[in-house]
């Protein structure tokens, strides 16, 4: 007995179609990010003489790149390691605070029906949508009257003021899927609310919290352009993307520039396809209606 | 009797329930407030200050001791400068390029990977890749494969292309192809956004598509529509709402995207956006006041462009 053939099913042409396209597109999205990644363990020599051979030969692999990007200059490195902690240190506090008054926020926009709410709503999206580059003058001048523009704590607010709007909107997505009637029965328990919502909501919503978590951190992690409108001026609080972008003004061999862009992008993708698929729920969970 | 009590009762437990909600919505709400307060509001007030008023970064010391000096001077020089037009220009065509592009290209792939094939979570996944790559390290992989002397682009292109000398692609404005001339730089910049932000669109489009029943596709079928018949007729009427709000939204978007052209091209090679002309006006110029009159007049021309688009999609909603 033959399946029946669906009618949906395409004919042999078009299928191959669609599979060259898949190929050309997966070359397109993934073969740059391959081929930064082959030449960081190449000499800067090799790269320069053959371009176009972009797999390195066995005996010229050379992970030389890694080592001198991350060592500080007093071993002779370029001193990424000390910007990755400070991305580190900023990304984490950034995660900590974001999400506590996030999860506060979110659950109110998603359960409770306070008065203000809509306006809240409203203003947290318009905020979300809002050209972010002209708040960063205002943003810096009043840093820079408080004293912090020259410190990775100014940048720490200005990524839990970035974040948040992102943050509550994602975990609003979480706390609406998740079933009312949990929560109602621990009122009617007598439950308060803070009680209510260390021991039901957070057990329930916990895989949408570290998704956003993780999604915060990969945006505080990222950052460049208040790095570099805060923190130019002193090496020693540069960020790791800050880092690279300015060792690529001084003349550092491209290997190096390479090696250090290969090894911050690491976590954030190992990060992601951790929590990939719930990420992807919160994130287009406003466009399936 | 009991029915009428039993009815006063539950109104209490309403009402007790809605003020209860009052009070700890602004509870919970506070803490988020507090932040859009210090970190939006009251920004976006002082950016109008700052814009009518003269202010430097050498009065940032004695700010709030002094009087403001109020002035029009900021938007003067602003509308009178024609550089402020070009950069205007050179910033719509590039949002409006990369809008096309990046929602084109994700409702392709989305569309391609609709059917399920073995190995598609994975396809799905690495197609996400440039999305979530640092944008730093995004640029330092671009930069090297474009570079003049060692990037494997110029290097294939003199090998096997017959180009003549090496193109720099980072900052040649124009340059004819075929005797047409292209602003060069200006579109690899569009492509390297294009490059990056089109998984977002993927993303959403699949995440549209698992909501479209292929019933109605299925008749059709029957009836003997092709298949090029029903995504054009069927499904892509479906798909009509989640595309314009990942126009509306990648529009917004790339029109205040400062990163992705500073860190590739400084702004050469007629790639000035208006985001680069406001960090300009700060950091070089150290002019705050000329910066938030810049800012400013970008968000106006933006929420114009909403303000058109929202009264169009409106007029069609209607029509329809």
């Amino acid at each position: 007995m033959t399946r029946r053939r669906s009618p949906l099913a395409p004919r042999p042409a078009a299928q191959v179609g669609r599979f060259v396209l898949i190929a050309v597109a997966l070359v397109i999205a993934i073969g740059p990010v391959l081929y930064g990644f082959l030449l960081s363990l190449r000499p800067y020599s090799a790269v320069v003489q053959n371009p176009l051979d972009v797999w390195p030969a066995l005996g010229e692999l050379d992970f030389s790149g890694y080592t001198s990007a991350m060592l500080d200059e007093s071993q002779g490195g370029f001193g990424l390691g000390r910007f990755v902690l400070n991305s580190l240190l900023v990304a984490l506090g950034t995660v900590v605070l974001s999400i506590v008054v996030s999860i506060l926020g979110a659950y109110a926009a998603a359960r409770l029906r306070y008065r203000g709410r809509g306006m809240v709503n409203g203003i947290i999206l318009g905020i979300y949508l809002f050209p972010g580059i002209v708040l960063s003058v205002p943003l810096f001048v009043l840093l820079a009257r408080a004293g912090l523009t020259g410190s990775l704590v100014g940048l720490f607010f200005v990524y839990v003021a970035a974040t948040v709007p992102v943050a509550i909107y994602m975990m609003r997505n979480y706390f609406l899927a998740l079933p009312e009637s949990v929560e109602e029965a621990a009122i009617i328990d007598g439950a308060s609310l803070p009680r209510m919502l260390r021991s039901v909501v957070l057990p329930i919503a916990l895989p949408g919290v570290v998704a956003t978590a993780i999604y915060v951190f990969m945006i505080a992690w990222n950052e460049y352009f208040y790095a570099l409108l805060f923190l130019v001026q002193d090496r020693s609080l540069w960020t790791a993307p800050l880092g690279i972008a300015q060792l690529a003004d001084f003349n550092v061999p491209v290997t190096v520039l390479l090696a250090g862009s290969i090894a911050i992008t690491i976590p954030v993708i190992l990060l992601f396809f951790l929590a990939q698929r719930y990420l992807v729920d919160g994130l287009t969970a406003g466009a399936e209606k | 009797m009991t029915t009428a009590s039993h009815r006063t009762s539950r109104r209490e437990r309403h009402t007790t329930r809605s003020r209860r909600d009052n009070r700890n919505g602004l509870i919970l709400t506070a803490p988020t407030l507090v932040v859009v307060l210090l970190a939006s509001i009251l920004p976006l007030l002082l950016v109008i200050v700052f814009a009518f008023s003269e202010i430097r970064l050498v009065d940032i010391p004695r700010l709030g001791t002094e009087p403001i000096d109020w002035t029009l001077d900021n938007f003067r020089r602003a509308l009178a400068n024609p550089s402020f037009w070009q950069a205007l220009g050179t910033t719509l065509l590039y949002s409006t390029l990369t809008m096309v592009g990046s929602v084109g290209v994700g409702l392709v792939l989305a569309l391609a990977l609709r059917r399920p094939f073995r190995g598609r979570g994975i396809v799905r996944a690495l197609l996400l890749v440039p999305y979530v790559l640092p944008i730093i390290a995004a640029v330092t992989i671009w930069q090297t494969m474009l570079n003049p002397q060692y990037g494997i682009v110029n290097a294939f292109g003199r090998e096997f292309l017959g180009w003549e000398s090496a193109v720099g692609f980072l900052n040649t404005t124009t340059t004819e192809v075929w005797g047409v001339p292209i602003p060069l730089s200006l579109l690899v910049v569009v492509l390297f956004e294009i490059w990056t932000s089109a998984p977002l669109s993927f993303l959403f489009i699949t995440a549209r598509l698992q909501g479209v029943t292929p019933s109605i596709e299925e008749a059709a079928a029957l009836d003997g529509a092709n298949g090029f018949q029903i995504t054009t007729r069927i499904v892509m009427p479906q798909l009509m709402g989640v595309i314009l709000l990942l126009c509306l939204l990648r529009f917004i978007w790339t029109f205040q995207s400062f990163n992705e052209i500073y860190l590739l091209t400084e702004g050469a090679g007629g790639t000035q956006v208006m985001a680069l002309k406001v960090y300009t006006e700060l950091v070089t110029r150290a002019d705050i006041g000329s910066a938030a009159a810049y800012g400013l007049l970008m968000s106006v021309v933006l929420v114009a462009l909403l303000a058109v688009y929202v009264a169009a999609s409106r007029r069609k909603v209607d029509v329809e």
